[in-house]
C-alpha cells in the first residue's frame, strides 16, 4: 500500500495579532537612552498608530503557528509551472545574511563598498556567457521589472533611431505580465495564436510584422512547455522590419547549457533568479529580474552600472543614451548574492545537468500520465508538461476539483487554468530536485485521483479536507472586499 | 550534486519511461541554429566551505559592521533588528512557499499579509494597503501613474525635495507615457515651496515626500488642501516611515495615496535592496491601486480564513489593461515590517521614534556648537543638512580612514548645495558616536 | 455552466452579439447582460457603470463586469445618452446574476438614431448565434 505524504496532524489556532495584545507589553529591547528627550514640535506630531503591544513570546508563537499553515518547497513538492520552485540551497542564505553584505548601506563611497560591487561585476559575467548575450544590468526587482525593463529599451532604442513604434507582438500563450509591461511603455499589444503544434509559425509573425511594430516579445521554453523551434526565423522576420527580439527567461531552467540566446536571435532577455537560479520566493517576492541584452543594446541599460577602471570597481552614470532607473538602489543584492552563490556552486557541468534533469523529470510525468489526463499537445515537452481536465468533465469534475484533492494527498498543486490557450489546464512542473520517488508518489496520487474522479467525485468536490481550511469563499472577499482588520 | 537527486539507475530507468536514448536527446526539439556552439565557461565548481571562504572575502570588502560609524540614511536606515524577527523571518514555510494562488494550504502567508496590510494603513493613517511593491521609487512612479488613471489627468508635479534618486525612477517610469512631470521647487527652510505649483487645476498629482530628503518634515495638510481644490490628488512619499510613531502620518494629513519605502521596519540594508515598497490609499480608489491585495473571507464551515481578492485589477486577468505589470512583489519583506512592527507594538514605536528624533537633535546641538552651520530650519526627524566650509571634502576622506563615513555629499545631486552634507543618526548611534563625530568634523 | 436550452431570452427584448439585451420603454432603452453572459461569467462581483449624461455611440464601451477571474466589457448595443443607471448593483452585483433581465438591467439609454433599434437580433436569431 502506498503511503501519500498528505496526513492530517494536530494544527494549533491562531487568533489576529491585535486580537492577542494587551497594552504594556514589548517584544523589543529598546535601546538605553543616552540623550535627553527633546520635545517635537506639538503641532506635527501625534500619538502614533494603534498598534497591539505583544511580548517577544507572543509574537514568536504568532508567527511559527502561522507559518506551520503554509505549503513550502521545504516540505514537499510543489510543482507550480512556470514557476520553478526548486530546492532553495541553504548555503546561500548564509551568503545572503554576511553581516558585511547584509550591513552595508548602498550610499557607501566605492572605496568602501568593493565586495558587493566585484560580485555584481561577476554575476554580470556568469549571466552574459549562461545566456549568450553581451551586457547585464541586476537592477529589476522580479520578472515583470524586467520586462519593463526590455520594453524600455524597445522604446529607447526605437526613438534613437528616430521613428518611434506603437504596437507589440504577443503570443496568446504569454504570462499576463508581457502585454501590461508593453503597455506600461505605450504599446498596444497584438495578439498572435500558436499553431497547432503549440508554438508560433513564421507565417503567423510576418502577416502582423510591420514598421510600426516595435517588435515581438517571447516566451521560449513557452508556457506549454514547447520549445518554439521556429524562433529563428521568427527573430529574421522581426528584424528585417527593424523590430527587436525579447525572449521572457521565465522558463530558462529547461535550457541551461543547451541554448545561445544570441544566436537564437533575441535582443533583450530577463532572467528570474527566483526560478531558474534557486532564490527563494518568500511567499511572493522579493525576487530579481536582471536583463540581458545584445551589445547593440547595452547603451541603453539603466544606470548606475558597475565598472572597473584602475582596478577599481565603480558605479558609472556615464551613459546618456540608458533608458534610467528602475529602483532607488542598485537591485535586489541579497539575492544577487544568492544566486551567485548557487552558480559558483554549480559550476558549468551541474548547470546543464539542472535543465537535462527539469526535462528529464517533466517528460516522466508526461509519459506517465498521459491517457489518464487529457495531453492537449502531445509532443516532446521541455521543463513543463500542460494537461487538461476534459477526461474528467464527463464526471463532473474539473481542474479545480483536482488540484484542490491534491492537497489532501500532501502535494501542492499545479498551475490551473493558465495558459488560457488551453481550456481547464494543468500545468506541472516538477523542477529537478525531485527524486524519482518523489515523482513516483506524485503520479500515484494523480492517478489515485482520477479514479476518484470516477468512483468518488464527491470527494473531489469537497476536497481539501486536510488542509488548515476548507475551500474558501472569493466570491464573498471580492464583493465585499474587507482588506484590513 | 548535493542538490540533484538522481542516481545513474534512476536516469536511465526514466529515460526508458520516456523513450529517448540519452539525457541530450531529450532535447531534439532545439534546432541547431538555436544551440551553443560550446558549452558554457564558468568558474570551477566551488565546495560549501570555499564558497564560505569566498563570500567572506568579499564581505570583507565592505564597509560594514561595529568597525566602521556610518552616518547616511538618505533613504536605506540603520536600525536595531531583533534576533526574533530574523528567526522568524527564515522560516522555511513562509521562505520558500510561492505567492499564494492556493488558499486552503497558504493561510500563514495570507493571514500574515492581511496583518501587514493592516498595520501599514494604521501606521499611514490610509483606508487600505497593499501587498507590497518593490521599493519605494517604484511605488512612487506607481502612485503618480495611479492619479493619472483616476483624474484623466497628464501631468504631475513633484517635489525636488523627493528623494533624487525616486525622481529618477519616476522619470524612467513616466518617459514613455504622454504624462509631463514638472517640478517644484523648495524653499529656504528645506521643504517644498508649495506656492510655485503652477496651474494646479492641470495635474493629477502633487506629490511630496515627508520626511522629505533632507529629513525635513512638510506640510503635508497645505499640499492636500491645495491638490484636493483643483481636483488633483496628493501623493505622500516617505522613506523612513519610523517617523509616523512620532509625527502626523500622510492620512490624518489628507494624502490620497501614501507611497514609500519600508525598509525602516526591520530589513537589513544589504546595500540596497530587496527593500519594501509600501502603498496605500483612500477606500474609493481601490480598484485603481496596482499590486496585489488579501481580504479576508470564510471557509466552507464558515471558519474565517483569507484569500488574495480584487485580482481583475491584475495583469494574470486584465493582462494590458491592468492597474500595473507588477507580479513578485517583495512578500517576505512584508512579513518582515509586520513581525517588525508586532514587535514594536504601538508604545514601542513611539519610544523608539522618539528616541531616533532626539538622536539627530542631539547631534545637530553638538554641530551647532562646533561653529557648523543648519542652513534649513524645518523640524526634522532623523537625518539632517550641515552645511560644511570649503575644503571638507578632505576632512570626510580623512575620517573615512578611522572609519566614520560623515554623511553623504549633496551636490551630486543638487549642484547649489555644494558642501553640503546630509547626516542621519538613528538609535544606533550612541553619545559617544555622536560626540565623535561633531568633534572630528569640527578639527 | 448550463446548456443553451436551460437558458432565459424573453421574447420580447432585443440582443446583440456581445450578449447585452435591450428593452424598449417609451422610447428609451433599458440595457443588461442575458442569462448566458452572466452564466459564463459565474459570480458577478462587481459592475462598473459611466456616469449619467455620458453619450456613448453605438457599439462603444460603456462599463465593464466581474467576476472573482475574468473581466468583460460591456458594449453599448445602440448609440445614446445615459440617463440612469442601476445603482443597486453597487451594493448586490449577484443581482446581474439571479435577475439578469429585472433586477440586474444595467443602464437606460436616449437613443440618439431610432434606427440603431431596428438592428437588433430577435430571440430566435440570438439562440442561433449562441448555438455557433
Amino acid at each position: 500500500m502506498t503511503e501519500f505524504p498528505g496526513a492530517t496532524g494536530l494544527v494549533l489556532n491562531e487568533p489576529l495579532l491585535w486580537e492577542r495584545g494587551r497594552r504594556g507589553r514589548c517584544g523589543f529591547s529598546l535601546p538605553s537612552r543616552d540623550v535627553e528627550r527633546r520635545p517635537a514640535p506639538a503641532a506635527l506630531t501625534a500619538a502614533g498608530p494603534d498598534f497591539p503591544d505583544l511580548s517577544e513570546v507572543d509574537v514568536v508563537r504568532h508567527y511559527t503557528r502561522l507559518s506551520t499553515w503554509n505549503f513550502s518547497v521545504d516540505a514537499g513538492m510543489y510543482p507550480l509551472g512556470s514557476c520553478t520552485m526548486k530546492y532553495n540551497p541553504k548555503t546561500n542564505e548564509r551568503q545572503a545574511a554576511h553581516p558585511g553584505l547584509a550591513g552595508a548601506h548602498p550610499l557607501l563611497p566605492a572605496d568602501l563598498c568593493q565586495g558587493a560591487l566585484e560580485l555584481m561585476a561577476a554575476l554580470e559575467c556568469l549571466l552574459a556567457e549562461i545566456t549568450g548575450l553581451d551586457a547585464v544590468t541586476l537592477q529589476p526587482g522580479a520578472g515583470a521589472h524586467g520586462e519593463l525593463t526590455g520594453m524600455l529599451v524597445f522604446h529607447a532604442h526605437h526613438r534613437h533611431q528616430g521613428k518611434p513604434r506603437s504596437k507589440i507582438i504577443v503570443p496568446d500563450t504569454a504570462h499576463g505580465t508581457n502585454p501590461a509591461s508593453a503597455s506600461l511603455c505605450g504599446y498596444r499589444s497584438v495578439a498572435i495564436a500558436s499553431n497547432a503544434n503549440g508554438v508560433l509559425s513564421p507565417e503567423a509573425v510576418a502577416a502582423v510584422m510591420d514598421d510600426q511594430t516595435a517588435g515581438i516579445m517571447v516566451t521560449n521554453p513557452n508556457t506549454l512547455g514547447l520549445f518554439e523551434e521556429n524562433v529563428k526565423a521568427i527573430a529574421d522576420i522581426v528584424h528585417a522590419r527593424g523590430g527587436l527580439v525579447y525572449c521572457d527567461g521565465a522558463n530558462m531552467n529547461a535550457v541551461l547549457g543547451m541554448v545561445h540566446m544570441g544566436r537564437m536571435g533575441v535582443d533583450v532577455l530577463h532572467l528570474n533568479l527566483h526560478k531558474t537560479f534557486s532564490t527563494p520566493h518568500g511567499g511572493g517576492g522579493p525576487g530579481a529580474g536582471p536583463v540581458c541584452v545584445a551589445r547593440h543594446l547595452e547603451p541603453f541599460l539603466p544606470v548606475p552600472r558597475v565598472r572597473l577602471v584602475d582596478n577599481r570597481y565603480v558605479l558609472s552614470e556615464d551613459f546618456p543614451l540608458s533608458i534610467g532607473k528602475l529602483q532607488a538602489f542598485w537591485g535586489n543584492t541579497a539575492n544577487l548574492v544568492r544566486a551567485y552563490s548557487y552558480i559558483l556552486t554549480m559550476g558549468a557541468e551541474d548547470l546543464k545537468r539542472v535543465s537535462q534533469l527539469a526535462v528529464l523529470n517533466a517528460r516522466y510525468i508526461k509519459e506517465r500520465l498521459k491517457g489518464i489526463y487529457h495531453l492537449p499537445y502531445d509532443r516532446p515537452c521541455m521543463h513543463e508538461c500542460v494537461f487538461s481536465d476534459s477526461l474528467q468533465q464527463a464526471h463532473k469534475v474539473n481542474t479545480l476539483d483536482i488540484a484542490k484533492r491534491l492537497m489532501d494527498y500532501g502535494f501542492h498543486p499545479p498551475t490551473i487554468y493558465f495558459p488560457l490557450v488551453v481550456p481547464g489546464a494543468i500545468m506541472i512542473e516538477p523542477t529537478e530536485t525531485e527524486s524519482k520517488e518523489d515523482l513516483d508518489l506524485f503520479i500515484e496520487s494523480m492517478k489515485a485521483i482520477a479514479t476518484e474522479a470516477r468512483e468518488a467525485p464527491d470527494r473531489l468536490h469537497q476536497a481539501p479536507t486536510r488542509a488548515k481550511r476548507r475551500r474558501l469563499d472569493e466570491t464573498a472577499a471580492a464583493r465585499k472586499p474587507c482588506l484590513t482588520g | 550534486m548535493r542538490y540533484l537527486p538522481h542516481t545513474l539507475e534512476d536516469i536511465a530507468e526514466m529515460l526508458k519511461t520516456v523513450g529517448v536514448e540519452s539525457l541530450d536527446g531529450l532535447f531534439a526539439s532545439i534546432p541547431a541554429d538555436c544551440r551553443r556552439s560550446a558549452p558554457m565557461v564558468l568558474p570551477h565548481p566551488l565546495t560549501e566551505w570555499e564558497l564560505n571562504a569566498h563570500i567572506d572575502r568579499l564581505a570583507g570588502r565592505m564597509a560594514a559592521g561595529p568597525a566602521y560609524k556610518v552616518f547616511i540614511g538618505a533613504g536605506s536606515y540603520e536600525h536595531f533588528i531583533p534576533a526574533s524577527v530574523g528567526f522568524l523571518t527564515s522560516r522555511s514555510e513562509f521562505v520558500t512557499s510561492y505567492t499564494p494562488y492556493q488558499p486552503e494550504i497558504s493561510q500563514g502567508t495570507l493571514q500574515a499579509i492581511f496583518e501587514y496590510q493592516t498595520l501599514a494603513a494604521r501606521l499611514l493613517g490610509m483606508e487600505v494597503a497593499n501587498a507590497s511593491m518593490y521599493d519605494g521609487a517604484s511605488a512612487l512612479a506607481e502612485g503618480l501613474l495611479m492619479a493619472a488613471r483616476i483624474t484623466r489627468r497628464s501631468k504631475v508635479a513633484v517635489s525636488r525635495a523627493v528623494h533624487p534618486l525616486y525622481r529618477r525612477v519616476v522619470e524612467t517610469y513616466l518617459k514613455p507615457t504622454d504624462i509631463e512631470v514638472r517640478e517644484i521647487p523648495f524653499g529656504p527652510d528645506g521643504t517644498t515651496l508649495l506656492s510655485a505649483v503652477a496651474d494646479p487645476a492641470e495635474l493629477a498629482a502633487v506629490a511630496v515626500q515627508s520626511p522629505n530628503f533632507f529629513g525635513c518634515i512638510e506640510d503635508v495638510a497645505a499640499v492636500s488642501g491645495r491638490a484636493q481644490a483643483a481636483g488633483a490628488l496628493c501623493v505622500a512619499a516617505f522613506s523612513e516611515p519610523l517617523a509616523f510613531g512620532l509625527f502626523k502620518n500622510p492620512g490624518s494629513l489628507g494624502a490620497d495615496i501614501a507611497c514609500g519605502e519600508g525598509q525602516s521596519l526591520g530589513i537589513p540594508r544589504a546595500f540596497g535592496g530587496p527593500g519594501l515598497g509600501m502603498f496605500a490609499s483612500r477606500m474609493q480608489y481601490v480598484r485603481n491601486m496596482p499590486g496585489r491585495l488579501v481580504g479576508e473571507t470564510k471557509d466552507l464551515e464558515g471558519r474565517r480564513g483569507f484569500v488574495l481578492t480584487l485580482s481583475t485589477r491584475e495583469q494574470h486577468i486584465r493582462r494590458e489593461k491592468a492597474t500595473s505589470n507588477i507580479c513578485t512583489n517583495n512578500s517576505l519583506c512584508a512579513l518582515t515590517a509586520a513581525v517588525y512592527m508586532a514587535s514594536l507594538g504601538g508604545t514601542g514605536l513611539r519610544e523608539l521614534a522618539q528616541l531616533n528624533y532626539d538622536k539627530a537633535e542631539y547631534l545637530k546641538s553638538q554641530l551647532r556648537a562646533a561653529g557648523i552651520r543648519l542652513p534649513f530650519g524645518a523640524a526634522t526627524f532623523n537625518e539632517f543638512v550641515a552645511a560644511f566650509p570649503d575644503g571638507f571634502d578632505a576632512v570626510h576622506s580623512r575620517l573615512i580612514a578611522k572609519g566614520i563615513v560623515a554623511g553623504l555629499p549633496l551636490g551630486t545631486y543638487y549642484p547649489e548645495l555644494k558642501n553640503h552634507y546630509l547626516l542621519c543618526a538613528t538609535e544606533t548611534m550612541s553619545r559617544d558616536d555622536l560626540d565623535a563625530l561633531a568633534r572630528e568634523v569640527a578639527s | 455552466m448550463k446548456d443553451v436550452s436551460e437558458l432565459k431570452f424573453p421574447e420580447e427584448l432585443g440582443y446583440v452579439e456581445s450578449h447585452e439585451w435591450v428593452r424598449t420603454e417609451d422610447g428609451r432603452a433599458r440595457i443588461g447582460i442575458t442569462d448566458y453572459a452572466q452564466d459564463q461569467l459565474g459570480d458577478v462581483v462587481y459592475v462598473e457603470l459611466p456616469a449619467p449624461g455620458k453619450s456613448l455611440a453605438k457599439g462603444a464601451p460603456f462599463g465593464s463586469v466581474e467576476s472573482v477571474k475574468a473581466v468583460s466589457e460591456l458594449y453599448l448595443p445602440i448609440g445614446g445618452t445615459v440617463v440612469e443607471i442601476n445603482a443597486a448593483l453597487e451594493n448586490s452585483p449577484e443581482l446581474v446574476n439571479s435577475d439578469p433581465y429585472g433586477r440586474g438591467w444595467m443602464i437606460v439609454i436616449e437613443p440618439s438614431q431610432s434606427e440603431d433599434l431596428k438592428g437588433l437580433l430577435s430571440v430566435q436569431a440570438y439562440r442561433e448565434k449562441l448555438k455557433g
